[in-house]
């Protein structure tokens, strides 16, 4: 009826409305942006989105606000979502491998249990674990953000997925005829063909870590352990009754997202979410 | 169960899939097993004080059974803080994941220019974390700093409160989203980009549009992930938490029992009281238990039905 070429015209009409989406998107970050460069008077007077003079000096006085506590709370986040996930996707492929390439008794069994652990809400873990820990006198210290974060339920799911989808069980068999043992495969075949997987399953753990509140929240008294989310927290709940705070909470906000975003962009072709397809396309 | 296992060409092999499989275990018994049998047991105990309450012999932790979860049902504030969180997450599901849907379908209907910049773009908020998000959000609120409030104002609507009692579920809900719709926008243009593109041509030779195709075709192939986006959603969403916390410095309309959560919180750490904390997160959990089961079949009926 029609040619190639006019079937599939420019959708005006459909950029208009993802270009709006990403416009949405991008508001609060250009804001954030424009306000961290700005002086404590210029922050209530320029219009919004233009430019100020103040950014060193704004993040000079963040630098120097209790003796530099906000880069603390940078080097804690940084440790608590680094040693986090990399101890985590080590837990969750290991957990994935022996799921999906072995047969045992009690496999489904154990399966299920474990990926229930999606389902437990996670303040009905918060404050027992917080209980727990304390009773164990590690309360308030970086064990008490580290060790529950190791376990992600999601990630060993994916896990499993990726290793069923990415290793053939006839390169096993082989490797098991020669005269391999487990190990041995497990380091010289598995992880090397899970390794996009691994990065996957590293990167959503990290920034869940990076961004998970409720667990610090709870589980820390002492500010020179807080990571980012509960130190900014802390911040603006001193500072929401003082404008003059507000300058310090701005760009903390911006320094905070930014090693994120970089990340985020730095990393884009292991953002893969799939969720029921199997592997991961590199 | 019978599915998975068929034709399991997977290796047998003693101790081995057990040793792998310890930490995981070892740390779902500690951080998980452990915590809800802890607070199972809290939940039906409480402390009485015997005399003038004073020194450590006069408080003592006794056995009550289901005195807790009494209190935890009979509390007025419990259930408008379920009904805030209904509204909240009513509103954020459908908004959230049809804007996610229609930004998916739009991206891979390779008729958009500027594609790339677009999702990169909307997928960028789910790099900030919630209370920074909720933070940049909040000085967005306030009439003295924002740019939404001079807009407002250059329309003829002046002294819109963006954080009072009725508008603050709102502005949660547009933070929600506003975080929340990247990820599961990615989540389904992933499995868009999936289908193999010849797929569309029978549709396509029988003269249908590219929107008959996404509705007809590519919504229902998406159908498993649009449930499994929705289920992870509501999960998240009933424990709504960091939003209300972090705005609640900026806003007098945000009471400390806001949402369900939040009324643990203040139970276990502001007044002190583990026991009632700990049946009311119970009850949370069991009211979770639904959108969760459902959950559970779907992820073995979907991912492990064809594994090999």
């Amino acid at each position: 009826m029609t040619t190639k070429g006019v079937r599939r015209p420019l959708g005006l009409a459909p950029t208009a409305v993802l270009l709006l989406g990403a416009l949405y998107c991008l508001l609060p970050v250009c804001w954030v942006l424009a306000a961290s460069t700005k002086t404590r008077g210029e922050l209530f007077t320029t219009n919004a989105f233009a430019p100020g003079t103040g950014l060193f000096s704004n993040i000079a006085d963040l630098s120097a606000y209790r003796d530099g506590i906000f880069w603390q709370w940078m080097a804690n986040t940084a440790l608590y979502a680094g040693v986090g996930a990399l101890l985590s996707t080590a837990v969750s492929v290991l957990a994935g491998y022996a799921l999906a390439k072995f047969r045992f008794f009690g496999r489904n069994m154990i399966f299920n249990v474990l990926i229930g652990g999606i389902l437990v809400p996670a303040v009905v873990l918060a404050v027992p674990q917080y209980l727990l820990l304390a009773k164990a006198g590690l309360a308030n210290t970086y064990w008490a953000v580290l060790l529950p974060s190791i376990l992600h339920p999601y990630s060993i799911y994916l896990a499993r997925i990726y290793a069923s989808a990415a290793i053939p069980d006839a390169l096993l068999e082989a490797g098991r005829i020669d005269g391999a043992g487990e190990n041995r495969l497990l380091r010289v075949v598995a992880v090397p063909l899970m390794l996009p997987g691994m990065v996957t399953i590293f990167l959503f753990q990290f920034v869940a870590i990076w961004n998970n509140f409720l667990l610090p929240f709870i589980m820390l008294a002492d500010d020179e352990r807080f990571p980012l989310t509960v130190g900014l927290y802390t911040l603006l709940a001193t500072g929401a009754n003082q404008p003059a705070l507000y300058n310090l909470v701005i760009t903390g906000a911006l320094l905070s997202i930014i090693p994120l975003i970089a990340l985020f962009l730095t990393m884009q072709r292991y953002w893969r979410t799939d969720l029921s397809g199997g592997s991961v396309k590199s | 169960m019978a599915k998975a296992n068929r034709g399991a060409r997977v290796h047998s092999a003693g101790a081995t899939p057990y040793l792998y499989l310890a930490p995981a275990v070892a740390l779902f018994t500690l951080f998980i097993a452990a915590p809800i049998g802890y607070t199972a047991y809290l939940s039906l105990r409480r402390v009485q004080f015997s005399g003038l309450g004073l020194g450590k012999k006069s408080r003592t932790e006794i056995f009550v059974g289901l005195d807790n979860y009494r209190t935890a049902v009979a509390d007025g504030e419990f259930w408008a803080g379920w009904l805030r969180v209904l509204g909240y997450a009513t509103l954020v599901l459908a908004l959230m994941l049809g804007l996610a849907l229609v930004f998916a379908l739009l991206l891979d209907s390779a008729r958009v220019r500027l594609a790339r910049f677009s999702r990169i773009a909307i997928f960028l908020p789910y790099a900030v974390p919630g209370v920074v998000a909720t933070l940049l959000w909040g000085f967005l609120y306030l009439p003295s700093l924002s740019p939404i409030h001079a807009t407002l104002r250059a329309f003829g609507f002046d002294n819109v409160d963006l954080l009072s009692p009725s508008t603050v579920m709102f502005s949660m809900v547009n933070v929600a989203i506003w975080g929340g719709t990247g990820f599961n926008m990615l989540v389904l243009y992933t499995q868009l980009r999936a289908i193999p593109r010849d797929y569309y041509e029978a549709a396509r030779i029988d003269g249908a549009g590219e929107l008959a195709i996404a509705l007809r075709v590519k919504v229902p192939i998406l159908a498993p992930a649009i449930v499994l986006t929705t289920v992870f959603s509501i999960i998240a969403t009933i424990q709504v938490f960091t939003e209300p916390m972090t705005l609640r410095p900026i806003s007098n309309a945000v009471s400390s029992t806001w949402s369900p959560l939040m009324k643990v919180y203040r139970d276990a750490f502001v007044t002190g009281d583990l026991y009632s904390a700990a049946a009311t997160s119970l009850v949370i959990a069991a009211i979770s238990v639904v959108p969760s089961l459902l959950f559970m079949r779907l992820v073995r009926r979907q991912a492990f039905g064809e594994e090999r």
